[in-house]
């Protein structure tokens, strides 16, 4: 995009964002929304601001630094996880049609299954530490990143893979130069939704039976009627996702630069 | 440019008959493709295989590459009997077949890195081969950022780096420009004479398959394609494409040639 076009779309994003800030603001000072149930912007945001600066502030006795830490460890962990086992999965039943096709409706149903109601079997199984929001987060996004990887092998194009045959590849080295990178715009663009997914594990998770991580601290807030702390939970989880996100753009960009160039770059 | 890393193997040592076919069936379920198709390639021989839309002439590219087994009758190159992908054969396809994530360097040393050279020398020899195809200063581009005819001549050097004794063509040029063409038919006679290799070519241009052919195989009209014609092509070497066609005796093969294509063209249309 030219530098002028992109400073536009900037500027005008900025003052959609202070416009809906700014109306939010107005409306529940002047009692036209009830900030019982909606907060104010400013007070959720200085909730946010006191949590993560004011010294001596604790949580169920520990730092929201603490509970960031403890909500990122089962996001990574679940993400991690289900993408190594989703990319494996994939690959091998890409790769063996019989299989695919021995497999494919318990795959249909698992994941037609909504995998929220899987929540209490892994608190009952894992108990209510980290290790159960890993299991939600993994079931979240095994299935995505695996229909990704699956696809990825086998949309391959056929001429790559018979010219790559006839230069002397052998199966391995099929896989390594062909299916591997033709699958990877697939994975990585599932990533974008994956990430999204882990983080849904480990928050619905701890909201259901957790003793810390951001998603105990928005269940407590909820349970003594603290619309402000609610806010300024979901607030710090906005953060995370967006910095995490810019995280995996840059992945992205490193691992397919191949895509992103296009004819124009040059004369 | 002289020819570096010569290859090891004695090419004398490899049969008089390079491609062999002998009554060769061709079948997808109930369509018949090629029907009782013999012939045999001399080695070194520059072939050209023309015929109507449909009548097989890839199919047989492809049997020779071993991509597709004969449904009857048997196939022999470089003497022995044909029953997995063919090990001797480079095959440039029609379609664009770089690996897009690959980068022209990367792409033109695939073939000897998949055999076993090690990456450096690998990397040595494609880019004497980008130099030959005149693609020098492009090594660390994307197949992406190239126009079709500099992704053809990548694809020519990386099918031409592994020196193999048979060479499969199918209607490489066809969807360049007059110009670009020209230019990539001569190249391409210009690397045979040095490489020797035996060359099947694939083309639905009789103008150019007599210029750049030693022999030119008329199919007949699918289904059951087989062979109609078998002419052998007596002009002097080195050609230029574009000069060939003033020589006399390449208008009298043309119309030979044409006349009995047009047959074929002409049943292909009726059906």
């Amino acid at each position: 995009m030219p530098g002028e076009k992109r400073v536009r779309v900037v500027l005008f994003q900025f003052a959609l964002l202070v416009a809906f800030i700014g109306a939010w603001e107005w409306a529940s000072r002047l009692r036209w929304i009830d900030p019982f149930f909606f907060s104010q912007p400013s007070i959720f945001a200085g909730r946010a601001l006191q949590w993560l600066f004011q010294p001596g502030l604790l949580l169920g006795g520990r730092s929201i630094y603490h509970h960031l830490f403890v909500t990122m460890q089962e996001m990574i962990g679940g993400f991690v996880l289900g993408v190594a086992f989703g990319v494996a999965v994939g690959f091998a039943l890409g790769r063996s049609h019989f299989w695919s096709a021995v497999l494919n409706p318990y795959i249909q149903v698992l994941n037609a299954l909504p995998r929220l109601v899987l929540a209490p079997i892994f608190v009952l199984l894992l108990g209510i530490d980290e290790r159960s929001k890993v299991a939600l987060g993994f079931s979240l996004v095994f299935f995505i990143v695996f229909f990704n990887a699956y696809r990825g092998v086998r949309d391959v194009d056929r001429n790559i893979v018979n010219n790559a045959r006839m230069l002397g590849a052998s199966e391995a080295q099929l896989a390594r130069h062909v299916l591997l990178p033709s699958a990877m715009s697939w994975i990585l663009s599932s990533l974008h939704t994956s990430v999204g997914f882990a983080l849904v594990g480990a928050v619905v998770g701890e909201y259901l039976a957790a003793a810390q991580g951001l998603g105990w601290i928005i269940s407590q807030a909820q349970g003594n009627f603290d619309a402000a702390g609610v806010y300024a939970g979901m607030l710090i989880l906005c953060v995370v996702v967006v910095v995490v996100e810019f995280g995996v753009t840059w992945l992205e960009r490193r691992l397919i630069r191949w895509k992103d160039i296009n004819e124009t770059m040059f004369a | 440019m002289p020819l570096q890393n010569e290859k090891k193997e004695d090419t004398s040592l490899r049969p008089a008959i390079e491609v062999a076919l002998d009554s060769i069936g061709l079948r997808f379920g109930s369509y018949g493709v090629l029907s009782n198709l013999s012939f045999e390639v001399p080695r070194g021989q520059f072939v050209a295989l023309v015929g109507p839309t449909g009548c097989g002439k890839s199919s047989v590219l492809n049997l020779v590459a071993g991509l597709l087994k004969p449904s009857a009758g048997s196939l022999r190159a470089g003497g022995r009997v044909l029953d997995s992908i063919n090990r001797d054969a480079a095959y440039m396809l029609q379609q664009d077949a770089l690996l897009p994530w690959k980068t022209v360097l990367e792409n033109v040393m695939l073939g000897p890195v998949l055999r076993g050279t090690s990456k450096n020398h690998a990397a040595a020899d494609a880019q004497g081969w980008i130099e030959r195809v005149g693609l020098r200063g492009f090594e660390n581009r994307y197949p992406s950022q190239l126009s079709g005819g500099q992704r053809k001549r990548v694809a020519m050097a990386q099918a031409l780096i592994n020196r193999l004794p048979i060479l499969l063509l199918d209607e490489s040029f066809s969807a360049l420009d007059v110009q670009t063409r020209a230019l990539m038919e001569n190249k391409l006679l210009e690397l045979w004479l040095e490489l020797k290799a035996t060359v099947l070519f694939v083309t639905h241009d009789l103008e150019e398959a007599i210029a750049m052919a030693d022999r030119v195989l008329l199919f007949t009209a699918g289904p059951d394609a087989t062979l109609k014609g078998d002419y052998i092509v007596r002009l002097p070497r080195p050609r230029n494409v574009e000069e060939v066609r003033f020589i006399p005796g390449f208008t009298e093969l043309y119309e030979t040639v044409w006349r009995n294509l047009k047959e074929e063209v002409m049943v292909a249309y009726a059906r």
